[in-house]
């Protein structure tokens, strides 16, 4: 294996065009222990951490640019960013320890494909767009849609993320993402479950996104909680029938973490919750 | 092929050693640089037994490729003694019994450090989080939990 650590995107594109067994890495979270477990060391291990626009997390206009690279450490320490998207960054500080969120990154969790990856669900809730860098240029994707399956994502071969885009939440809207695991720290979701809620001035719900992870193979936009949620006030009702949408739409594992029935249920708990912590939040005007 | 030469600062002293591209860089300071402080507990970022500060930031070194650490300055346990000088947390451990069999130790000084580095006056519960990526399967975690407290307070008293 060689290790290379470009400075530009265009060279990381020219050396996986040249050599399709060349892999970008970020943290190395995933990927060293995947080769520890014997999967085959890529050619060339590419180092993204070297490029700006990879690990650059700024403002432009109305709109957050994440660099797909950028530690989660830079998430949970920047306080604008925090103040704007406090679901997404307190998920990036649920994962792992401390010594992992100063490596691992949003652009690793979304294509490692676990479907229990912590940050994916609160990138679909705030719409998230990845930029893609290949051969043919760059374009922009749903970061909902890079994921296919575990493990496998929508990226062709020679295709990287180069950084996040999520647009600014407007006035009175937040979000948040809540996961349960067996422990208080250091574990992987057996649920986990995002919302973004808007709230007109009045406290009625004007929009709502709601998605659920480690309960499909993907993450999974729930559309039928925000067909329930939008139009007036946050009601037990209409929470009762979130719940029940969130454990409609999951179609979750069966193992020791968690039974199905078990991970339904908590499904819509949790959604339950994030809607309230969301709704909470954007009462209080959101971010602004 | 050629081995990768790479230049760092380690615990203040320039360095250069060689690598391949695979190794971690846990294997270079144990292997190339001789200094042990750092243990392999898991080789997969659970344990923490192989934390280092490199550019400020606390990281397992096992999922460092050796490589990466080209013009960057890392601090092991090595580098937390002033010459003879414990430094008040390996001190507080000694006198907290917060080890046993003491391969966690150097892991947990060094991310104690961070934490204090970070915030100098943390409470119980900032202390567990701050060290939650640090496994001991000797003490329970109580005593170091208390030790890194008392030794905050000692560094605030020092200061």
């Amino acid at each position: 294996m060689r290790y290379i650590a470009p400075t530009s995107v265009a060279e990381v594109v020219a050396l996986l065009a040249e050599d399709p067994e060349a892999r970008v890495f970020a943290g190395a979270t995933d990927l060293v222990p995947q080769m520890r477990a014997g999967r085959p060391e890529p050619s060339i291990a590419i180092d993204l951490k070297k490029i700006a626009r990879l690990t650059d997390v700024s403002l432009h206009g109305g709109t957050w640019r994440i660099g797909a690279a950028a530690p989660t450490s830079d998430l949970t320490g920047n306080a604008a960013l925090a103040a704007d998207l406090p679901g997404l960054v307190h998920a990036g500080g649920l994962i792992g320890s401390d010594q992992i969120q100063n490596r691992a990154s949003l652009g690793g969790n979304l294509c490692n494909a676990s479907p229990a990856a912590d940050s994916v669900p609160a990138l679909v809730v705030n719409g998230a767009r990845a930029t893609i860098a290949g051969v043919d240029g760059e374009r922009t994707v749903e970061a909902l849609d890079v994921p296919t399956g575990p493990g496998q994502t929508s990226l062709a071969p020679g295709e990287f993320i180069v950084c996040f885009e999520i647009d600014r939440p407007p006035a009175r809207t937040s979000d948040a993402y809540l996961r349960l695991i067996p422990r208080t720290e250091m574990d992987i979701a057996i649920v986990g479950a995002a919302a973004r809620i808007s709230l007109d001035g009045d406290g009625n719900c004007v929009d709502a996104v709601v998605a659920l992870g480690a309960v499909a193979p993907t993450v999974v936009p729930v559309p039928v909680a925000t067909e329930a949620l939008v139009g007036g006030p946050i009601t037990n009702d209409v929470l009762a029938t979130v719940a029940a949408a969130c454990g409609e739409a999951s179609s979750p594992i069966d193992d020791k973490r968690g039974t199905v029935a078990y991970r339904r249920q908590v499904a819509g708990v949790l959604a339950k919750r994030a809607v309230l912590e969301a709704a909470g939040r954007a009462g209080n005007g959101g971010g602004r | 092929m050629s081995r990768t030469h790479v230049s760092c600062v380690v615990n203040d002293d320039d360095v250069e050693f060689l690598c391949d591209a695979g190794e971690s860089l846990l294997d270079a300071l144990r292997d190339e640089l001789r200094l042990m402080g750092a243990k392999e507990g898991c080789g997969t970022g659970d344990c923490g037994a192989c934390s280092i500060i490199m550019d400020g930031r606390l990281q397992c070194s096992c999922l460092i490729l050796a490589p990466e650490a080209e013009g960057t300055t890392i601090t092991t346990v090595e580098g937390l003694a002033d010459g003879d000088h414990l430094h008040p947390l390996q001190q507080c451990f000694l006198e907290g019994a917060a080890l046993q069999c003491g391969i966690c130790t150097p892991g947990f000084l060094v991310a104690a450090k961070a934490l204090l580095d970070r915030n100098p006056d943390p409470t119980e519960t900032e202390v567990r989080y701050g060290l939650a990526g640090n496994l001991c399967r000797c003490t329970g975690y109580d005593k170091i939990i208390r030790s890194v407290l008392v030794a905050a307070d000692r560094m605030k008293e020092q200061a």
